[in-house]
This record gives structure tokens, sequence and C-alpha cells, in this order.
């Protein structure tokens, strides 16, 4: 199989503004660390769930891949390619087939353009097609994201829409490049219960119509077992577990993990759920702790801890955990 | 005698466009000790209800028919200065938003102390201290924090202090909109603990209001669905989740994903919510209801009592849903 993503020790820094008197004494720049030391590597078809708390760095993690933002460090691959410091023509070529879905669906349309016009926008950015060809383009992707009749929805406006509606016209427009991969940054956290299955489902659809490759963006762990192959934890910019959908919820290793899955509620109210306990809340990432971050509020940690930062390992095929437990 | 009684209640928003009916014909009633769950999609008038309850419903909104009782007050004929001692001492509303619902120039004791005096003047700031230090240890707060400004506190502790001033002057009802939305799951959990086990110390009843079919069916006795401003179904969490009536509910059901299951197929409801300017004729779940027929375009459906305390506005509740 071969793999469309791959990310190498990827750091994104954000260096934090302070004051003119903090700047003369200080000696060292901080910076909030929001991702810090990535790998994985996404196979081509695959939906890969980076998910977390908020906070945690998945959403930068996703737009550096896509580069809306620079890394500080690393690399990326996209095809086996370097692009991590693509520029020019060849990045204006690169992001034909590399596409993102943003969370907000009433933020990420323009309030004052159409909806063919913003959904056929990216094919004249592109200098792909125009007038005719680009209209029956337009009217043939809306059809295929369900929003029919698409000759009515083509000369709507955002305000006209459902906020479900809004987020099938962002998908639309990601895929009239045709792309080859997409990240899909929580797209489906703002809209209607009743609503999320059609968004999730037509991601499926066009998995297996364009052979399309996700890089899925949730802090719910239960749409992530419905829609992922592959899940990958984060906490404080780092992966601190990844593997399998099945041997992921098989078999969480992670403390973390294990708090994480035990506080989601479960639609059953015979069953009543024992929740792990985890101290505090989750430290700045600024000052993030020595040793293994997660150590301030883990219930089994150990001397080691404190001291050595855990390296990500293989545990079973294909899963991996960052813990000194294992 | 029920803690609060809420009878055909009707809420309509009078915009220019045209007269919104937000709530249309909810009965309900909460006992003591109580937790009632509140679920819909955004629009369905989960928050106009209990807004009406404390009568804040946001002007253009009024309340147009029905009668509420809390305690065996009659709050309808009550005047609003009247009204004022019901807010916070006999219903409290936790709203959903904690990073802007605080003043972020007051301290956190502050808050309370203009809560605790506006409605008990004669009592002595120390007093009132103690009795602030003492609800932050029972929301596990450190006291020492009670001279802290809202932005040195996270989301989840924030919440946390809504609810505090939420339940400051010991309220026998306290209405909970969304609480967590805001916040990651871990700490989801931790304030729906709280909440519940402050019902039982403060011997509470509890509207819990969300989006998230989970939570009210995992945290609430009773629970209310609601659809474009219509009860649709009421019954207990067990017989909600052992035997859903309402074509939408059962659509609910089917369409939130559960972490405890393997291999789930989830469907979704087809089309979307109504416009509520100009809402459906009939059962305003038809259009997008499988089993509708011609009659649900016509008629509205009454709320059908279904035996074990369940009732459904639906013309096939019944028959569970099966055409004629």
């Amino acid at each position: 199989m071969s793999e469309v993503i791959k990310v190498e020790q990827l750091k994104k820094y954000f260096p934090v503004q302070k004051s003119f008197l903090e700047q003369l004494f200080a000696r060292k720049m901080s910076y909030v660390k929001a991702v810090d030391d990535v790998n994985f590597s996404i196979n081509k078809g695959e939906i890969f769930t980076l998910a977390g708390e908020s906070g945690c760095g998945k959403t930068t993690t996703g737009r550096v891949i896509v580069r809306l933002l620079k890394s500080t460090s690393g690399a990326i691959f996209f095809n086996k390619e370097d692009i991590t410091k693509l520029k020019g023509e060849k990045l204006r070529v690169l992001r034909r087939k590399m596409q993102i879905i943003f969370q907000d669906p009433y933020a990420s349309l323009n309030p004052r353009m159409r909806l063919g016009d913003a959904v056929g926008h990216p094919l004249e950015i592109h200098g792909l097609a125009r007038g005719e060809e680009k209209k029956k383009m337009v009217l043939d992707v809306l059809n295929k994201v369900g929003l029919a009749p698409p000759e009515q929805f083509f000369s709507l406006f955002p305000h006209q829409l459902s906020g479900g509606q809004r987020q099938r016209a962002a998908l639309a427009r990601s895929i009239i490049l045709k792309p080859e991969f997409i990240v899909a940054d929580e797209p489906v956290s703002m809209i209607d219960v009743s609503l999320r299955t059609t968004i999730i489902d037509l991601m499926l659809d066009f998995r297996k119509e364009l052979g399309l490759t996700y890089l899925f963006i949730t802090h719910d762990l239960a749409v992530a077992k419905y829609i992922s192959d592959k899940i990958a934890i984060m906490y404080l910019g780092k992966i601190i577990e990844m593997g399998s959908k099945e041997r992921f919820f098989l078999n969480p290793l992670h403390p973390y993990t294990q708090a994480l899955l035990s506080a989601i509620p479960v639609p059953n109210p015979k069953r009543k759920r024992k929740v792990v306990e985890l101290a505090g809340e989750v430290p700045s990432a600024i000052n993030i702790p020595s040793g293994c971050r997660f150590h301030p509020r883990c219930p089994y940690k150990k001397a080691e801890c404190l001291e050595k930062e855990p390296q990500l390992m293989e545990i079973e095929e294909g899963h991996f955990v960052e813990c000194h437990l294992y | 005698m029920p803690l609060l009684e809420v009878d055909s209640l009707t809420v309509e928003y009078k915009t220019n466009r045209g007269r919104i009916r937000a709530v249309e014909d909810v009965s309900f009633s909460l006992e003591k000790r109580e937790t009632l769950g509140l679920a819909g999609e955004s629009g369905s008038g989960k928050s106009t209800l209990c807004l009406s309850i404390i009568k804040l419903v946001p002007p253009p909104g009024v309340i147009t028919k029905g009668n509420m009782k809390i305690d065996g007050i009659d709050i309808m004929k009550l005047p609003e200065e009247k009204m004022r001692s019901i807010r916070g001492r006999k219903v409290a509303y936790v709203f959903q938003d904690p990073m802007t619902s605080l003043n972020p120039v007051k301290r956190i004791g502050d808050h309370f102390i203009e809560l605790i005096q506006t409605h008990e003047p004669t009592i002595e700031k120390k007093v009132a201290i103690e009795r602030i230090k003492k609800i932050l240890e029972n929301l596990g707060i450190l006291p020492e924090r009670i001279n802290d400004y809202p932005h040195q506190f996270s989301g989840g502790m924030r919440q946390r202090i809504m609810i505090g001033l939420g339940i400051a002057l010991n309220p026998s009802l306290v209405i909970a909109d969304e609480p967590t939305t805001a916040l990651d799951v871990i700490v989801q959990a931790k304030i729906l603990d709280l909440l519940e086990s402050l019902r039982d110390v403060y011997e509470m009843a509890l509207i819990l209001i969300s989006h998230d079919l989970s939570i009210i069916l995992e945290r609430c006795d009773k629970i209310i669905v609601m659809y474009a401003g219509h009860m649709v179904e009421y019954a207990s969490n067990i017989e909600l989740h052992k035997n859903p009536k309402h074509p939408y509910t059962q659509g609910l059901l089917r369409s939130i994903p559960n972490i405890e299951l393997a291999d789930q197929k989830l469907s979704a409801i087809p089309g979307s919510p109504p416009n509520m300017l100009n809402p459906p004729q009939g059962c305003r779940f038809w259009p997008r209801c499988s089993s509708a027929k011609k009659k649900c375009s016509v008629k509205e459906p009454p709320l059908v009592d279904v035996g074990n305390n369940h009732f459904v506005r639906c013309f096939y509740g019944e028959e569970g849903v099966v055409g004629e």
C-alpha cells in the first residue's frame, strides 16, 4: 500500500507575545509547543483520525500538513515527495491535490458569494474551467453532495442554508478539484445530531468513488470509532497512542486514553459507567511537564515518569503507545 | 405536590417576518430530587421553554398561553417585583457559555457577594464569605481562590463557579442549559457528576438541556424530546431507551454513535428541521418521517398516552410506527 501522507518529527511552536519589559529581562523566548515531535503515515484510501481534547494540537497538525501553517521543524511527505518547503507554483499545484474542510460552516463560506460561485471558485483559481464548463462541474458536484436540485442551490446565498447544507457545500468545494487527500477538521461537530451521519456517509462514499484519503480531526471518540481505520490520540502536542481501530478500542493502553474512553457518555440508561479519575486539568503548552508530559495527572506514575520522556513503542502489531508502563 | 408544574405552555416570538411558535402546548411536571432531560436539536425550543420558566424569554418572545406553578406559586400572575425573588432563590439558571457569563473585572467572591446581598440585604459580609467558602469547597475549588479573577480559572472551573452561583441561594430547582457543551469529555463527566451530587446534597430538582441524547439518557430520570417547538415524546429514561415510540426519537437513537458497540450501522434522519416561520401543516415532523401517511400532513397529532407515563405526539403512537 502506498503512503499518501507521511510526517516525520513534525514540530510547530508559536512564539508567545511578551510585553516590552518582559522582553528586556527574559533571556529566552517562550513558545507554545502546539505540535511537538509528531510522526505518522496515512496509506491510500485510509481514514486516519487525530483525536484529543481542545488544545492538544490536532488542528494545528492538520493545518501544518496542508501547508496553511509553516512547520517549525520536521518533514511532511505527500506521495513520497517532500512538500515541507514547497513554494510558489509548485505549492499551488500541490494545493489542488490536498484540501481542507473546516469546522464552522457558518464561517467558512463567504456570506456575499452565491453558492455556485463559492463552490466553483477553486476551479477559477487553478485555471481549470470557466463559464459554462465550470457551471456544469459545479452543478454536478452539488448534486453529488445531495444539494438537489443543484440549479436551485447554485444561486442561493449561505444564509439561506441550514448548517448541514452549508457543510455539504463546503464538502462540494473541497472535492471539486478531485483531490487525493482531505483534512476534515471537526466537520460534524457544529451540525445537528440527526444530520451528522449524512455528512459522514458522504465522506465515506467519496472515499470509495474518488479514492480519497482522509485525515479526520475530532474530539468525539464515538464518531471516530464509527469512521476511522486508524486512530491517534494527542496530548499536549504529542501522539501518545496510535493504532488500528480494532486494537485501539479493544485494548486501550495509555492511562490517558483509558480515562478519555471512560468519560464518554453512552446512550444507555442502565449502564453505570466507572469514570477513571484524573487529577487536575491539562497543563499549559508553554510549560510542558518534564519527563512524561502526562505524569502530573497520571494515576500510575512512577519515579521514572518524572525524569525520562517515554518513546512511542509498538506493543502489539500496529499498536503504538508512549508510556513507561509498557 | 410537584415542585414544578407546566401546563400547555405556548411561547411565541413576534418578529417582523411573522410569528414563530417556538414552544407550543408543552405540559410536564417535576418532583424534588428528580432530573428532567430536555433533548432536541438547535432551534427546537429547549432553551425558550426553560427561559419561560423563569419568565426571562428575550423579546420579542411572549408567553401567550399556559400555566406554571413553582412550589404551588402561580408564577404567571406574579408581578415582576416578586418574580425576581423566585429567580435565584427558587429557580436558578446556569447558562451555556462559562467563558462569557462571568464579569472579567470582578473577583469570583464578589460575584457571589453581589448575588447574596441582593437577595438577603441584611446579611453580614463575614457570614456571606463563610458561606461562599463552603460552596467553593463543595464545587471542588480551593476556598483560598475566592479572590481570584475569572481569567485565572479554566473553562471547567468557570463552569463550576457558574453552577456555584446557581446554587448559592439554595434553590429548589436548577436549570442547566447545555452546561458542558463547550467542555472536553473528561471535564464534562466531572461537571455532570458534580451536578448530580449537588442535587442530592441540596435536595434540588434539576433540568438538564442538551443536544446530546447520550448524556440525557445516562443522567436523567425523565426525558422530553422536543422537535420544532413541540414536545414529541415524554417518558422515563429507561422506557424511552427500551421503547421509543416517536419516529423522530427512533431516528435520533439510530443516528448517535455508541462507543461500546462494534460495527454499528448509523442512519441519518432525511431532510432538515423546518423553517419555524413557516412550519409544515399537520405534524411538524411529517416531511422527514418515513412512516408519514396522508393524515399526518393535514391534522396535528394529539399527545397520546401510551401507558407507563409515556406520551407521544404521533397518530401511530399506540401501535408503534405502523401504517393504517
